[in-house]
């Protein structure tokens, strides 16, 4: 589904990525981990072009999706970031309403006529689990939702324009435990129709909600394996100091 | 670097079981003294003894569960504590055994035990066998070395035929002795004892290996080569196992 090949990556004379190579499958939930600047929001962005944004940056290597390298001059940007949804560590909904939020991308994208916006927000808004809560004031402003039901919107509004993979970037970090909780169960329902990559400093999360887990230190990728083997028995000593918090 | 706090709570949780380890040898050893020197004094030490192993298990379990709900450990934290929750059962179960033996050497005061039984049942090697696994097993959970494991575990098999033998030795003394059956039966349930005691150092082998290695031993054949016996057998991790009782 994922591959990358020796991917290098530089913030100006930075070198952020180093040969970073990694397969991850259809349906399935991977996890970054790291400590703060190890490279793996960096990496994470890549997947949907976001570090083009950046001025003064430069990539080297290979990035495919379902076998296209997306980083080829024939790619279309916006077509990619439409395949590639993206969530946010803070919830950032729209000044519009609940519905004018879900609709957005599929407005902007000409995607559809006036029925199938409806249909596709109330289904966008059932898959991101918020539709039973907010079915009743769908026109009512996105900003009287609490922070919890906020970053289900911004799921929602991702899950609207059908996208194949959900980049998730430390998605839960800014909530409380109770809205962490439904952020995962939907990670673990979501899996079932998309690919998800996750960002996260909370390695409890990575271990509950992924399949595979990479640990990322000063820009290299220490260790990729499933989930169950990293949190029971890592083969890379950093890999073990890390997650049982032996780094100062 | 200071000690994390998580890593001196996991260090005083390891050092709780070594003390409770070191005091189940001792309750075995006590045990093999008063059989065979029918030393009912020491019996009822051991006895009385008893009650600290039962309260050594209480209290590791209770920290270890702490461990997980404060800790969340991972990775060896996890199997450290996840080893040292059923080492503790073990050490508990041996020492019930160590307390039972006892409790027969005191209710067993009326009678004469035959000397002869004894030596031939080889009550003392079987004695011997399992305070080796559980010294070995000790010093390989210390240092962490387990490429030895092989020749403990060979040790329960030494275990096991003996108290295959004992029958057919037990039946023959009755037959000779038929004032002695009561005794008889009692004395085979010790070596019965001995044999499980064996099993449970067993079980011990395989939870340090499992914290130290990652390596699942249980429910696998038993391979006599000579890379068992170094301990180097090609048991693969725990993703790999699959059940093959």
């Amino acid at each position: 589904m994922i591959e990358t090949k020796n991917i290098n990556f530089y913030y100006g004379s930075f070198h952020a990525l180093k040969d970073i190579s990694m397969k991850m499958d259809k349906n399935t939930v991977t996890a970054f981990i790291g400590p703060s600047g190890c490279g793996k929001s960096t990496f994470l962005r890549l997947f949907n072009r976001m570090n083009d944004l950046i001025d003064d940056t430069k990539l080297t290597g290979e990035c495919y999706v379902n076998g296209v390298n997306i980083y080829q001059k024939s790619i279309q940007v916006d077509d990619l970031r439409k395949r590639i949804g993206m969530v946010f560590q803070k919830p950032n909904p729209f000044p519009k309403t609940i519905f004018e939020n879900v609709a957005y991308g599929l407005r902007v994208n000409d995607m559809g006529d006036k029925q199938f916006i409806n249909q596709r927000v109330e289904e966008s808004l059932k898959g991101a689990a918020l539709w039973g809560e907010v079915k009743d004031k769908l026109h009512k402003s996105a900003f009287e939702l609490s922070g919890g039901q906020q970053q289900r919107l911004c799921i929602a509004r991702a899950l609207a324009v059908s996208p194949e993979v959900l980049l998730m970037d430390e998605p839960a970090s800014a909530l409380d435990p109770i809205s962490t909780s439904k952020i995962e169960e939907l990670i673990h329902e979501l899996k079932k129709d998309y690919t998800i990559v996750i960002v996260t400093h909370n390695m409890q999360q990575a271990a509950r909600v992924s399949d595979k887990t990479g640990f990322f230190m000063l820009g290299e990728l220490v260790e990729f394996d499933d989930t169950k083997k990293i949190f029971l028995n890592p083969e890379n000593e950093q890999t073990q100091n890390y997650i049982t918090g032996r780094f100062g | 670097m200071n000690m994390k706090h998580s890593e001196q709570e996991l260090i005083l949780l390891k050092e709780e079981v070594i003390q409770m380890w070191k005091f189940v040898i001792t309750q075995i050893e006590k045990s093999k003294n008063a059989l065979l020197n029918d030393d009912i004094e020491l019996a009822r030490e051991v006895v009385s003894r008893e009650k600290r192993v039962d309260l050594y298990e209480l209290k590791i379990e209770s920290d270890c569960e702490n461990h997980i709900a404060l800790y969340a450990p991972v990775a060896i934290d996890l199997r450290l504590v996840l080893s040292l929750l059923k080492i503790t059962s073990s050490l508990e179960r041996i020492g019930d055994f160590a307390e039972s033996i006892a409790r027969y050497v005191i209710m067993d005061n009326s009678t004469i035990l035959n000397p002869k039984i004894v030596v031939e049942l080889k009550v003392e090697i079987m004695f011997d066998l399992v305070i080796g696994m559980l010294t070995d097993t000790f010093a390989l959970f210390n240092s962490g070395r387990t490429d030895v494991y092989g020749k403990i575990l060979c040790k329960d098999d030494e275990v096991d035929t003996i108290y295959k033998n004992s029958f057919n030795i037990m039946t023959q003394f009755l037959l000779n002795n038929p004032t002695m059956i009561r005794s008889g039966l009692e004395l085979i349930l010790v070596v019965r004892k001995l044999e499980r005691i064996g099993d449970y150092c067993s079980n011990l082998v395989e939870d340090v290996v499992f914290y130290v290695d990652a390596k699942v031993l249980k429910h696998k054949p038993v391979i006599k080569t000579e890379e068992y016996l170094d301990g180097n057998s090609e048991e693969t991790d725990n993703q790999n196992d699959t059940e093959e009782e």
